[in-house]
């Protein structure tokens, strides 16, 4: 990933660095972005939903969908107990088949980072810690960042933080800029490394494309690595059509600067039928550049059983059925 | 290679169920010979495999079958109108439950995606005729006076880009309003045509109430000429509709027209840009431009060309082009070798005249007829390719710098079927759709259709309009 300073380096080749400097600038840039149609996006969503994925094409998009999983456990009746089960079915989801690739991260709260960290000892599976006074995100900056200094330290591989969605509708754009600014700065290690940032929007809550749009814009711009649609909490959650404008927004921005961001639609996808129409999407509108873990993530705690059941019964030709994959 | 490269999708090629080896007409109810000897053939215009043999339909059989729509029109058009719509919604329903068979049939005769007969066309076609179905009863209300009259014996002459869709536009109405028909399908495309008689069939419609010949232009032009018949209503070129409106010219018999295009998509620099590049797509690339609307003329505000270009070209080089009948084809074959060869000369009018040609790279199949999705930039007005309709899957673009030059702009053609406005701002739209002269005008969308719309051209795009309650006055006597 790029660091910090090669980051406002592509910003000021690309005349993007001054964007930031004042609250006007900042709105009247995120207020010149192209508009988009609601009623149009839609329906290239729902037209990418219906190709028809088969047999060898099935066989690599739910190993790919499995590596890209932030399998996720974020309620406030989880224990040690439930995120090292959890982190058992990170390293092997399918006990019976040790080919089934190990998904990319677990995503806990920042408490559960150290047990999540131990119980994955060595292997190669990042650990995500929801930050920033997760899920609303309704929290004064210095307890926003404890929040999350608090989680790197216990060795969180990654940080998904929450926007203030009430700044955002406000139009307090700045405050967002800022507030993520810090954040990045907080996820800084002592050795000069950092944990990689995921900015959440909760597009259900900012509701309009145009706006989501806008948030993805000021979030690449504060230096966001990764996008996320939404916590998982709310009503609306990640969608086919609000996953879209993310991606558009990292393919523009990534034309505008030459920086990459990856996405994370979260919540609400629970199939594979769903997971496949997410992928041919990300094939589509941004290509090979961002078909690997690095750059794509499903936040999805059900769908990881879900893929591992098609993925029996791809290799079998026949259904199995719940009671053949593992409830953790 | 691409890392996710979709595996192969076909649907099943069996689904369309038997294709008869050779054809003869439907008349009065049967499936009859023809009287002369003559067969033409239909190919799969993706493979150029022969599909069935059938009849080039003479003056004799042109005679039977207006004779028969001609006895069955006293009945029919004395029935009740709420009598009439039951075996319209009845038609309705069984195209529904065999539509899976109609699109795989159309997609193997006419060369066009499974994708789009399965998810536009045969949509479309069942919701014509549920649409006129519940009109049948309540035409007293339409607005053309309290008990308005049937014309009589109706000829449809229709086109092969959309071989079905357009039997249900010109059937469905005249049915719901008493008329009794014979419909010519294109000779390149007559299988769904073929298929829809059994269909009739099934629904027990009265025999003569839909008859059916096959035949080339002869066969249209000993139709279109009878003296028994009371109406035309024909879909095509622009050629053979003038022909149409000189035989006609003098008598009694109506007339309608549904004939070619050159339409402007027009892009203003506040547009919702990645919506507009759908829009520009679905336009032209839809049904391989194959479409008398089609977006052919792309229309783009000289600030925002190079931005819209890119993006544009991003996006072609997406399109996948090949098996009609595999499920993730975007683009099929070119219908026959004899519009291939008219896309091709006037391509290549369009470099010999200067113009900058680029398309995707992409490998078309070696049999069959296919042409690549293809964009012409630095176009001039005066170029062919800016004035011609080319009836293919090619994209000419054109700048302007103030909506008012893009009014005359888009004005400047022989044709006004169709437009498209794409711009966030919601005055501009009303304002250029008030100046705009073509039938139809979308606004931030393309190439949308629905059985309540009418649809229909201005200018030498012909007159008379299909669809919605408009769409009832062609075929009432008022």
């Amino acid at each position: 990933m790029s660091s910090s300073s090669t980051v406002s380096g592509h910003l000021a080749a690309s005349g993007l660095a001054e964007v930031a400097s004042s609250e006007a600038s900042l709105r009247r840039f995120l207020h010149g972005l192209p508009g988009i149609d609601a009623v149009g996006l839609q329906a290239r969503a729902a037209g990418l939903g219906t190709r028809s994925i088969k047999t060898t094409a099935k066989a690599y998009a739910i190993d790919l969908a499995i590596s890209m999983i932030d399998l996720t456990t974020l309620e406030g009746a989880d224990t040690p107990g439930k995120v090292r089960s959890l982190c058992q079915k990170a390293k092997n989801p399918d006990p019976g088949n040790p080919d089934v690739p190990h998904t990319a991260a677990v995503c806990v709260y920042p408490d559960m980072v150290p047990f999540a960290k131990d119980a994955l000892g060595g292997a190669p599976i990042n650990v995500a810690a929801v930050a920033t006074a997760f899920p609303s995100g309704r929290a004064g900056l210095p307890v926003k960042l404890a929040d999350t200094a608090e989680a790197v330290a216990a060795g969180a591989d990654e940080v998904d933080m929450v926007i203030d969605r009430g700044a955002f509708l406000s139009g307090r754009y700045l405050e967002i800029y800022e507030l993520i600014a810090e954040i990045k700065k907080a996820c800084e290690r002592p050795d000069g490394t950092a944990a990689h940032l995921k900015v959440i929007f909760e597009t259900g809550e900012l509701v309009t494309y145009d706006n989501i749009r806008r948030a993805s814009w000021l979030a690449m711009l504060a230096g966001a690595d990764f996008i996320k649609t939404s916590t998982g909490k709310v009503t609306v959650n990640a969608t086919p059509a609000n996953t879209l404008v993310l991606m558009e927004a990292v393919r523009d921005f990534r034309s505008a600067t030459g920086i990459q961001v990856g996405v994370k639609p979260a919540g609400g996808i629970r199939t594979t039928k769903d997971a496949m129409k997410y992928l041919v999407m990300v094939n589509e509108i941004l290509g090979d550049d961002w078909l690997s873990p690095d750059w794509f993530r499903f936040g999805a705690s059900s769908l990881l059983n879900d893929l591992l059941m098609q993925r029996q019964k791809l290799a079998s030709g026949r259904y199995s059925g719940p009671d053949y994959v593992t409830v953790d | 290679m691409a890392l996710f490269d979709y595996a192969p999708a076909p649907e099943s090629r069996a689904a369309a169920g038997d294709i008869a080896s050779t054809y003869g007409h439907f008349i009065d109810g049967e499936f009859v010979e023809s009287t002369g000897s003559e067969a033409l053939k239909t190919v799969d215009p993706s493979t150029e495999e022969v599909l069935a043999e059938f009849a080039q339909g003479t003056e004799a059989d042109v005679d039977r079958a207006v004779a028969a729509a001609r006895k069955a029109f006293t009945s029919w058009s004395a029935l009740p109108g709420a009598e009439r719509g039951k075996y319209l919604f009845r038609i309705a329903r069984i195209i529904q439950e065999r539509s899976r068979e109609l699109a795989v049939l159309e997609s193997i005769d006419n060369g066009k995606p499974i994708k789009e007969t399965r998810d536009v066309d045969l949509p479309l076609v069942a919701a014509h005729f549920f649409y006129y179905a519940g009109w049948a009863d309540k035409l007293e209300f339409a607005g053309y006076g309290s008990n308005p009259r049937p014309v009589g014996v109706a000829a449809q002459v229709i086109p092969w880009n959309f071989p079905l869709l357009m039997l249900a536009w010109k059937i469905a109405p005249a049915l719901a309003t008493g008329n009794t028909v014979v419909l010519k399908p294109a000779e390149t495309t007559p299988l769904t045509a073929l298929r829809f008689a059994e269909i009739c069939r099934q629904a027990g419609l009265p025999k003569g109430v839909v008859n059916i010949i096959t035949g080339d232009g002869r066969t249209g032009a000993a139709l279109t000429a009878h003296p028994e018949i009371d109406k035309v209503a024909f879909t095509g070129s622009t050629e053979v509709g003038r022909a149409i409106a000189r035989t006609l010219a003098g008598t009694t018999k109506r007339l309608s027209l549904e004939l070619g295009g050159k339409a402007a998509n027009i892009v203003f620099d506040d547009a919702p840009v990645d919506q507009a590049v759908e829009g520009i797509v679905d336009g032209i690339f839809f049904n391989q431009g194959h479409v008398c609307c089609a977006g052919s003329r792309l229309l783009v505000q000289e600030s925002v060309h190079d931005d819209v270009m890119d993006a544009l070209k991003r996006r072609m080089s997406t399109l996948r082009v090949g098996d009609p009948l595999d499920k993730n084809t975007d683009i099929g074959a070119i219908n026959s070798a004899a519009q291939l060869a008219r896309i091709q000369e006037l391509t290549a009018a369009g470099e010999a005249e200067g113009a900058e040609r680029w398309s995707p790279s992409c490998e078309l199949p070696s049999a069959g007829y296919w042409f690549a999705p293809t964009v012409f930039s630095n176009v001039s007005a005066t170029h062919r390719i800016a004035r011609e309709e080319i009836f293919g899957p090619v994209l000419s673009v054109l700048t302007f710098r103030t909506p008012e030059e893009a009014v005359a702009k888009a004005n400047n053609t022989p044709y006004g079927l169709s437009a498209g406005i794409w711009t966030e701002k919601g005055s501009r739209i009303l304002w250029m759709a008030s100046k705009l002269r073509a039938g139809v005008v979308w606004s931030n969308t393309f190439n949308k259709f629905d059985p309540t719309s009418p649809f229909g051209g201005y200018k030498e795009s012909g007159y008379g309009r299909e669809g919605g309650r408009h769409g009832l006055e062609a075929y009432l006597d008022v």
